[in-house]
């Protein structure tokens, strides 16, 4: 006997349902079919190429209207269904009733509406449907501004579209990296580049606030106050199950619809629920293969033939053309993991591998993904893959061999890369030099002047002879990094140079990390090398700092942690020493000293209170003295002229500029400063890192001092007549430090390797080189000059536990 | 198990760790990946270093103290080093709710 069955959606899922009861038995259902957009059933994936103009509406269709004729289905196309009447079994559509026997609803997903004011003006535009598709398309000028909001496989299939229409295309992404659910960085940050090559602008870890305009779109507002123009906004921060309906009905929903592994509700068995607007033991679905599957379990269901739905890996590729990606599995979440990463960066490429026991769960590629099915299918299946592990990672075809360059990075340079930033030489002409007869650094240094001057090339330049000699070069061994890479510290500066690497995934996945995200020892060092190379670009990560540099605070054996204000050159005043005195009665601090620096130190704080005691100091007007980074920490200095009847000039307010200049700028090792008024040196000078006397003919400015563990005299640098020039050779100084020296090298170290003589080439001699460095001191310091604890003060609940279970009630 | 809901993923920064107190002492949370959390304890068996305040990498932490590096998958020291650190059933929820094992923490106090 026929039965009566009434179709709510006409997508993908449910357009696969009626194919399999089509094939199976034809005669089984009467079949209604409602769908609230004026179409049938066609290719939402495609979506993607219809935006960018690679193919039209009629290119996609799957269903058409003879396919429905042939299969004597009754299509309410462009009527909504109002209400579903589970009692009498009926379908309430607009233009309508329809009994049913049995109900399946397919109702799909509804784009998430970020909550913001603007959403509802005219040009914000989600992106789910034709009509969506067709709205972009009718805004899309060349040269006019588009936003998109959500930086995951749909948004940027939206944005590559709409570039490819000729707009001007910036993705707002709210999470650190790209599709972040799919991709782990490495992957994400190739794909940024891509994007980036493209002209796509793309803005991670930013935050929409509003969307501006008085009556269309006029902008995006972001939180940290970036406003960018826009004439289109595409919002696609994600999907939630279409629930409404069956929310009406009673049905039970949680985030979707519940059903069983018969896909049928939890609350009536004559209702079947399929596709996207589905809830199965607490997972969604969003990509078509598993709505695939569903849609078999439901024809079967309604022919009443045994089967369960389970829920399985997925694949996922971007539709981008020319952003090669994939992904499939689970690659996080879960002890007992361990990683095989391999990265090509002369070619882009990317692979990551996540294994378990002897089982591949997890796989993320970008580049060449010519495999990924094969990983796919070993996911999938759960292939024993013990045998392959040493070479699974090449892939089906591999037969032994070939392993991965160690020097890819340095071969991939393009021919005009800058190797030596003293001398300007570029590879090729050290590749030329190399072809024609030099054969060793010395001949090298000879023929083109490369790492000849400060020398921190020179393991490029070796790494050039041996990748341009082969075999023939016998290269003498340099300290690398860390276990994580073979390059040493010089090298990976100059590659972070050269290479414009701005971002820590960057620097792995060009210079061939082998670790996924370093270790203790390499990630300090690169967060440093990228914040000073590009302070505006790259944002300082607190999770690549020692724990004295992330809680801004030094920690003791204890746990504990010391607290130093700073005093500016020594100075202060009774406001300020009274509360010092308070923040440590109210802090119970253990112990109070004075410092070698000149400032008072406050031992034993506990590290839930920093951001209160910070608080209080703040309010006295009291800065972090910063006596826990490598970076500017103290400028001692003695009373001068003010006071002192020997001083001959005011060394007091020479240190209070200086520090009012330097402090908050991070450097490779702790700086520290001192002036003395007089060569008799009472505020010990000579010993500094920067040690500036003053003389009756103006300032003697003295660097590379050490007294730790070694102990040095300073070198001269200069002599200098006027205050301002002291000042000016100082900051230069510490800029050039800061931008040649190696993690961890204090400056004594340093200007031991690079030669005082270098350093005077380019802080004395050179006016303009000088002035240079200065300005760059200062666009750094536009960033970095400022109180770190007035920052923390405000984010409090980050410094306590995350929960404290001592208040539980004991069981 | 009783699984017990501590917090959100996103209250712990990525490759970052926040601390958890509990009767019988700290237990350190860490974030390794955008959807990837362990727990341990958080005392490090050499001097006692509170290994939430160390640098999170790979699946490891390093003790700010002294450089040793844990695995936070069996809590054994890693290279030169001998020592271990208790580990803790832990998991994420769909939402990304963070859930720790409540028995596993109370098995913490017979040991």
């Amino acid at each position: 006997m026929t039965q009566k069955l009434v179709i709510i959606g006409a997508g993908m899922a449910s357009g696969r349902v009626i194919e399999h009861l089509a094939a199976l038995d034809p005669a089984a259902y009467d079949i209604t079919l409602f769908n609230a957009e004026p179409r049938g059933n066609y290719n939402r994936i495609m979506l993607s190429p219809v935006l960018s103009g690679e193919k039209t509406y009629d290119d996609i269709v799957t269903h058409d209207d003879a396919f429905y004729a042939e299969h004597a289905i009754t299509c309410r196309f462009g009527e909504t269904v109002t209400r579903i009447d589970r009692t009498r079994k009926i379908v309430h559509g607009a233009k309508g009733d329809v009994p049913y026997d049995k109900l399946l609803i397919a109702t799909g997903s509804a784009p998430f509406i970020i909550p913001v004011d603007g959403r509802d003006l005219e040009g914000v535009i989600t992106y789910r449907d034709l009509d969506d598709t067709n709205a972009m398309i009718a805004a899309a000028r060349p040269g006019r501004k588009a936003v998109v909001i959500g930086g995951g496989l749909l948004g940027l299939e939206a944005a590559a579209g709409l570039a490819e229409r000729g707009m001007d295309v910036t993705v707002v992404h709210l999470m650190g990296h790209l599709m972040e659910r799919q991709l782990d960085e490495a992957a994400g940050y190739l794909l940024r580049r891509d994007l980036e090559k493209r002209g796509i602008t793309v803005l991670t870890g930013a935050s929409t606030t509003a969307i501006l305009g008085a009556n269309r779109v006029e902008g995006v507002l972001l939180a940290d106050d970036t406003a960018l123009e826009a004439d289109l906004v595409v919002m696609a921060v994600g999907i939630r199950p279409e629930t409404r309906l069956a929310n009406d009905a009673g049905l039970e929903v949680v985030r979707g619809i519940a059903v069983n592994a018969q896909m049928q509700s939890l609350s009536d068995p004559d209702v079947f629920a399929v596709g996207e607007c589905v809830e199965f033991d607490g997972h969604l679905f969003g990509l078509v293969a598993p709505l695939y599957d569903q849609a078999k379990v439901v024809a079967h269901g309604l022919l009443d033939r045994p089967d369960a739905f389970t829920v399985r890996d997925t694949a996922t590729k971007l539709k981008v053309t020319g952003c090669d990606l994939f992904s499939a599995g689970d690659f996080a979440d879960g002890p007992g993991r361990e990683d095989i990463v391999f990265r090509d960066p002369a070619r882009g490429v990317y692979k990551r591998l996540v294994i378990e026991g002897d089982r591949l769960v997890g796989a993320v590629m970008y580049g060449d993904t010519a495999d990924g099915n094969w990983f796919f299918g070993l996911i999938r299946d759960g292939t024993e893959i013990d045998e392959m592990r040493e070479t699974l990672i090449f892939g089906p075809a591999f037969q032994g061999g070939a392993s991965a360059d160690p020097l890819s990075a340095v071969a991939a340079l393009p021919p005009e890369a800058e190797i030596c930033g003293c001398n300007g030489v570029c590879k090729s002409t050290i590749v030329q030099a190399i072809d024609g007869g030099a054969a060793d650094l010395g001949a090298v240094r000879a023929a083109t002047k490369a790492s000849a001057s400060c020398g921190t090339c020179t393991g490029l330049v070796e790494q050039l002879l041996q990748v341009t000699l082969g075999d023939d070069y016998a290269a003498p061994a340099a300290q690398p990094v860390c276990g994580c890479t073979g390059l040493t510290h010089e090298d990976v500066r100059r590659l972070i140079k050269a290479q414009e690497l701005k971002s820590q995934p960057a620097v792995w996945q060009e210079l061939g990390w082998s670790t996924p995200n370093g270790c203790h020892v390499c990630r300090p060092a690169i967060n440093f090398y990228l914040l000073a190379d590009w302070p505006v670009e790259y944002r300082d990560d607190p999770q690549s700092r020692f724990v004295n540099e992330r809680k801004h605070a030094n920690i003791q054996k204890d746990g504990t942690f010391s607290v130093v204000p700073r005093m500016w050159g020594g100075i202060t005043n009774a406001a300020e020493l009274r509360a010092i005195a308070d923040a440590a009665e109210k802090y119970d601090v253990p112990t109070v000293k004075v410092t070698g620096g000149q400032r008072i130190d406050l031992l034993g704080v506990k590290g839930e209170d920093l951001p209160h005691i910070w608080a209080d100091l703040n309010r006295a007007g009291l800065v972090s003295g910063h006596a826990y980074s490598k970076g500017l920490r103290t400028v001692k200095t003695c009373v001068g002229t003010d006071h002192c009847r020997f001083g001959t000039q005011d060394s007091t307010g020479l240190g209070i500029k200086l520090e009012q200049i330097l402090w908050g700028s991070w450097t490779p090792h702790k700086v520290k400063l001192a002036v003395s008024g007089c060569p008799r040196n009472c505020a010990e000078a000579t010993c500094k890192d920067v040690g500036i006397v003053c003389v009756d003919s103006g300032y003697q400015v003295g660097v590379a001092g050490a007294a730790g563990m070694d102990l040095k005299e300073t070198e001269r640098l200069a002599d200098v007549a006027t205050e301002a020039e002291a000042i000016e050779m100082t900051v230069a100084f510490i800029q050039l430090y800061r931008e040649n020296a190696k993690y961890l090298d204090r400056p004594y170290k340093w200007v031991a390797k690079v030669g005082l003589d270098w350093v005077k080439n380019h802080v004395v001699a050179d006016a303009d080189n000088r002035r240079a460095l200065v300005a760059r001191f200062e666009v750094s310091q536009t960033v970095y000059r400022k109180d770190p604890w007035a920052e923390h003060a405000a984010d409090a609940p980050r410094f306590a536990p995350l929960a404290d279970l001592t208040l539980e009630a004991a069981e | 198990m009783s699984w017990l809901d501590i917090g959100h993923i996103d209250d712990i920064p990525l490759r970052g760790a926040r601390l958890v107190r509990t009767r019988l002492g700290c237990v350190g949370l860490f974030r390794t990946a955008e959807a990837e959390v362990f727990a341990t304890s958080n005392a490090c068996p050499h001097k006692g270093g509170p290994l939430s305040e160390g640098i999170v990498h790979g699946r490891k932490v390093t003790c700010p103290l002294h450089n040793w590096v844990f695995s936070l998958e069996t809590g054994e020291a890693m290279g030169a080093d001998e020592g271990r650190i208790a580990t803790y059933p832990v998991r994420l929820d769909v939402a990304g709710r963070i859930l720790i094992d409540a028995d596993a923490l109370g098995k913490r106090s017979a040991a």
